[in-house]
């Protein structure tokens, strides 16, 4: 009976070691990624947030209803000038893909976005303030993590207000186009000289 | 029938052996040593509360052990998300005055293997400070030494609870020596590309509502002309 104790033990130790290898701690959820070849090159997606239902924050100061219900927007004269607003993110099948934040502050003249997609990473876009033709903002992507660490590209955002009328259907989204350029690794180094 | 029972009992043993082992494995050892320590060039300090009910917003699915604030704020719910927290806060300078607004994105990692003493979280910041610019902070954080020595302590307390200090680096990449990644996006910051570590300072933790009195540092590199101009 003692060695079959001792074979427990043994069985039991490895069993929870091969379970914790096996089997991965945390899964996350993922929604397959709706990405388009551009005609001049790079990769197209599309994000867009429906307006109210996933605004999850409205921070500027001055604001008599806040959103959520119950903030206390900070009242240091430092941050009067910034607003900030967090959402959800949907994808072009409208489903929630990630999360995001919306800055604009008054002494800078610039828009930033940071999307945060938890199974694939974060995307950083620093935008030009001033509307293009069309209500556009188009800005750069500065920075990413993971997934999008390599990638260079631009972003646009546009409001695009809804016309359907439909009861319960959102205000407007804002509608997010980013556009990744992937950096040209040649896989034989004399292929860059024959590019030249 | 007695053989069954005893192989039962030998395999719960086993399984509670392998679980003592992974929390006081002494090889999992915690890296104390913050690499920003041992660099000559200028730091930025910025601080914030890491308690949900003390910063502007926080908000996960809502049914984690650190409860959404204000209780009305929409949560994460939403499969994609819901091992997702974001959460906005003030940021405070190295004298304890107000620098800033950011933003923390938090996500547990599919790169956790607690074999190896990793718990890792995926986390983007954004920090918005008026009058310098706007930073973009990606890393990883490593929560394995907090839960084996404030988490599981307060888990075991007959209250619940744990008080003491506990201070230790989070970040654990993607910098080679365990450093985050900062980028800077406008004003002065503006095509900065430097390192930061973020750590984490508690006194009090419960295992029923998370962290009660915790603070969170975020150390960042300043190359030269940055910290020049900082100082001006």
């Amino acid at each position: 009976m003692l060695k079959t104790f001792i074979i427990g033990i043994i069985l039991g130790i490895a069993a929870a070691a091969g379970a914790l290898y096996a089997y991965p701690a945390v899964d996350q959820h993922r929604e397959a990624s709706i990405v388009a070849v551009a005609p001049n090159g790079g990769n197209v997606e599309s994000f867009h947030v429906n307006i109210p239902m996933d605004r999850v924050m409205v921070g500027a100061p001055g604001r008599k209803q806040p959103l959520p219900p119950g903030m206390q927007w900070p009242t240091d004269e430092n941050l009067g000038g910034i607003r900030m607003e967090l959402f959800k993110v949907r994808n072009t099948r409208d489903i929630v893909v990630g999360v995001a934040s919306r800055t604009s502050a008054s002494d800078a003249d610039v828009i930033e976005w940071v999307l945060h997609l938890p199974a694939r990473g974060s995307l950083y876009v620093s935008m030009q303030a001033e509307a293009l033709e069309g209500g556009l903002r188009r800005g750069g992507i500065t920075a990413g993590s993971r997934e999008f660490a390599p990638l260079n590209g631009f972003m646009t955002e546009r409001w695009v207000a809804d016309a359907s009328a439909e009861q319960g259907a959102p205000s407007g989204r804002i509608e997010l186009r980013a556009n990744y350029i992937g950096e040209y690794v040649p896989e034989d180094p004399e292929d860059e000289g024959d590019l030249e | 029938m007695k053989y069954l029972v005893s192989l039962a009992a030998g395999v719960i043993l086993g399984v509670s052996l392998f679980a003592a082992f992974l929390i006081f494995n002494p090889f999992l050892t915690d890296r104390r040593l913050s690499p920003l320590s041992l660099s000559d060039a200028e730091v930025m300090s910025l601080s914030y509360s890491t308690v949900p009910s003390e910063s502007i917003v926080f908000t996960n699915d809502g049914e984690s052990r650190h409860q959404p604030h204000p209780a009305k704020v929409l949560q994460l719910w939403e499969a994609p998300i819901r091992l997702t927290s974001m959460m906005a806060s003030v940021m405070k300078d190295a004298r304890g005055q107000v620098a800033g607004i950011g933003v923390k994105f938090s996500s547990r990692s599919e790169r956790t293997r607690l074999l190896n003493g990793d718990a890792l979280v995926d986390s983007a910041w954004y920090i918005y400070l008026p009058g310098r610019g706007s930073l973009f902070i990606e890393q990883s954080e490593n929560y394995w030494p907090f839960i084996r020595e404030v988490a599981f302590p307060a888990w075991r307390s007959s209250a619940n609870n744990w008080k003491g200090t506990w201070l230790g680096d989070m970040t654990a990449g993607p910098g080679a020596l365990g450093t985050a990644r900062v980028t800077g996006g406008t004003g002065d910051l503006r095509g900065l590309d430097t390192q930061g570590v973020e750590s984490l300072s508690t006194r009090a933790y419960s295992a029923d509502q998370g962290l009660v009195s915790a603070e969170g540092r975020i150390l960042i590199e300043l190359p030269s002309i940055v910290a020049d101009d900082a100082n001006q």
